[in-house]
């Protein structure tokens, strides 16, 4: 069974974010960046298929990102990964979904997994697109919204979350790309023989260069910039004591639940 | 055809997410003089249909076959790429549903064209259409350009536009003949079901305290029980609180959770991303207190308070109590 993750290095859900000179990114210095959450949950979702089906076979991260993104590699090679593969960007970066899942469909096609699983929605971009496109483009079946797996011979059985509360199983037949929801499993913590072990295991670099697809991107981000808002909040201010105060005062005599 | 709308079916009606793409639709329409389509696919199609029919468009484009009973995502993907074919519209529009979700971007790497998923908004420039979304978790907006001929595929965030402002008016229906065979289906789907309903019903609830990832670490739940107590309200929570175990299912608000509308939703180091807005906007007094100062959350509050819940909540319910 080689089982394939696709991880995204993003800014952390904490970052101050400044949009950068050119308008197209942000200003990356300062910055802190994590593993994508879904992607974090599709890394241990792979680890536990390769564990419960008597871990043959390898699971693989692919990561596109400059130079910064070996650090996820590692932390996925650090909690049981066995290789990965750094596909590596250049500014301005690739923002078209399509675009990108093409560049990755070509590694993904080289190694021949039996299973691909990609995050649901990267944090950065957010298109949610990635993992279903490069299924397709691999003629693999797709599924998205995943929260729980049951491997089955040449087949697997993936349970979907719909809208409100509400679920559906879906069989597939292998190979397969499937997208993680956050939740699907409790994600591990690398342990320190992990981490240990993790500096001997091969990071392939490969540059984006010698990737690109025939065809297009199809859409490219022109400008980002800052929302301007037109909220109506009433910001109550002051020291800890006053805004308590003033909010008790509010629940009092103009919401009425006290 | 200029603008196709494909509509989803949601408990025998139109999907709110679609009506709010017509809307969408509707106000593009009127700036560049275009015509719109709704396309209805499925089995059984004659009520969604009708209620199309009233929805002040162009016309409604069906297609009826019994491989479209249930979703399926290679069926439906096919069928809009024939749809498509035939029909040739500049742009595809939709809700950005989990449905659409799952099968549009088969439509974009199958069709080659782009897709911009979870748009708010779009500018008119040059005659051309300029689509804006939110990057970076909300917390920036993009203006998005294509490259390619047309269709392009899109789909809008929830709530972007307003169901409210639909117009109305008669059109015809007229079905559209297309193919399926059962060599494409790759995926097999079963029911849906619903998970066993959990211990609360928080769409009943008066006062709601949510708690989000601003909290820290699962000891820190204690103190959010104690003001939910002094309150008197059911305790609420974004996602992550559900992910990492902290609260059951049950207490998740959001487009994933339950819809609620409490006299007071208490939004405690929520960062207000979208799944979790659509889930609690209703609500009629809506306090939020965030130490980031930009936090889309303070957006729909009606009061806020910038800063470190750790520190604010004991000294709240102390304040509640002694009141
Ligand atoms: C298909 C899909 C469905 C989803 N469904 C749902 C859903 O139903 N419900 C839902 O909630 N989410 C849902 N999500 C997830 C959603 O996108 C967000 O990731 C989630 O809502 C974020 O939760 P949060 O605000 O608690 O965490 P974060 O976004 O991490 O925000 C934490 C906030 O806490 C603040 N903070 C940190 N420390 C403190 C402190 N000491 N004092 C005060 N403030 C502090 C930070 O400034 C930040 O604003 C869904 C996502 C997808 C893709
Ligand atoms: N540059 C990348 N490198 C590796 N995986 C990626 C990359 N971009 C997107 N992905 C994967 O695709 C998923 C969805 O991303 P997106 O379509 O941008 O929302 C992410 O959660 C990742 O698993």
């Amino acid at each position: 069974m080689k089982i394939g993750v696709l991880l995204k290095q993003v800014p952390g859900s904490e970052s101050k974010l400044r949009v950068n000179q050119d308008g197209n990114w942000v200003e990356e210095e300062s910055l802190n960046f994590e593993i994508n959450e879904s992607d974090s949950y599709a890394l241990e979702e792979a680890l536990q298929i390769y564990e419960k089906n008597g871990s043959q076979g390898e699971v693989a991260v692919i990561s596109m990102g400059p130079d910064r993104t070996p650090k996820v590699i590692r932390e996925a090679l650090a909690k049981g990964a066995h290789r990965g593969i750094h596909i590596v960007d250049t500014m301005p970066y690739e923002t078209d979904p399509f675009f990108i899942a093409s560049i990755l469909a070509k590694i993904v096609q080289e190694t021949a997994f039996d299973l691909v699983l990609a995050g649901l929605q990267s944090e950065d971009l957010g298109t949610g697109q990635t993992g279903v496109i490069l299924g397709e483009l691999c003629g693999m079946s797709t599924a998205t919204l995943v929260m729980e797996t049951d491997l089955q011979n040449d087949k697997i059985r993936v349970k979907r979350e719909l809208e409100s509360g509400w679920f559906q199983w879906v069989t597939m037949n292998l190979p397969a790309c499937i997208t993680i929801q956050s939740g699907i499993n409790q994600p591990r913590y690398a342990s320190l023989k992990g981490i240990m072990g993790a500096k001997k295991k091969e990071i392939k670099t490969i540059s984006k260069a010698d990737l690109i697809p025939s065809l297009g991107p199809l859409q490219t981000i022109d400008t980002i910039y800052i929302q301007k808002k037109d909220s109506t909040t009433q910001m109550l201010e002051g020291d800890t004591n006053e805004v308590v105060s003033r909010l008790v005062n509010i629940f009092k005599t103009d919401i009425k639940v006290l | 055809m200029d603008i196709l709308v494909v509509l989803e079916e949601s408990k025998s009606k139109i999907h709110r997410a679609s009506l709010e793409a017509i809307v969408a639709a509707q106000k593009i329409a009127e700036d560049l003089s275009l015509n719109i389509a709704a396309l209805v696919i499925g089995s059984d199609i004659a009520n969604l249909s009708t209620q199309a029919a009233n929805l002040g468009i162009s016309e409604v484009v069906t297609v009826n076959h019994e491989m479209l009973s249930k979703y399926n995502a290679d069926t439906f993907a096919e069928t809009l790429i024939q749809v498509i074919e035939i029909e040739g519209p500049s742009y595809i529009f939709c809700g950005h549903t989990y449905q659409v979700r799952d099968y549009l971007p088969k439509v974009s790497a199958l069709t080659q064209k782009p897709l911009i998923t979870d748009v708010v908004g779009y500018r008119v420039e040059d005659n051309q259409l300029i689509f804006s979304k939110q990057v970076f978790n909300g917390k920036l907006s993009a203006d998005i350009i294509t490259k390619t001929d047309p269709p392009i595929l899109i789909s809008f965030q929830a709530a972007a536009f307003s169901a409210d402002d639909l117009g109305t008016g008669n059109s015809s229906v007229r079905p559209c003949n297309i193919t399926l065979d059962q060599k494409l289906v790759k995926t097999e789907s079963e029911e849906p079901f619903q998970e066993t309903a959990g211990d609360v019903d928080l769409s009943a609830a008066n006062i709601i305290v949510s708690v989000g990832r601003g909290i820290g670490k699962k000891e820190n739940m204690a103190i959010v029980e104690d003001l939910a107590s002094a309150l008197n309200g059911e305790i609420g929570s974004s996602r992550p609180i559900v992910d990492a175990g902290w609260l059951p299912n049950s207490r998740q608000v959001g487009s994933s959770g339950q819809s609620v509308t409490p006299t007071l939703y208490l939004a405690l180091g929520i960062s207000g991303a979208i799944q979790h807005i659509v889930g609690m906007k209703g609500s009629k007094n809506i306090v939020a207190i965030n130490k980031d100062p930009d936090a889309p959350i303070f957006e729909v509050a009606d009061y806020g308070i910038v800063g470190d819940i750790i520190d604010i909540i004991p000294k709240l319910t102390e304040a509640i109590k002694e009141s």
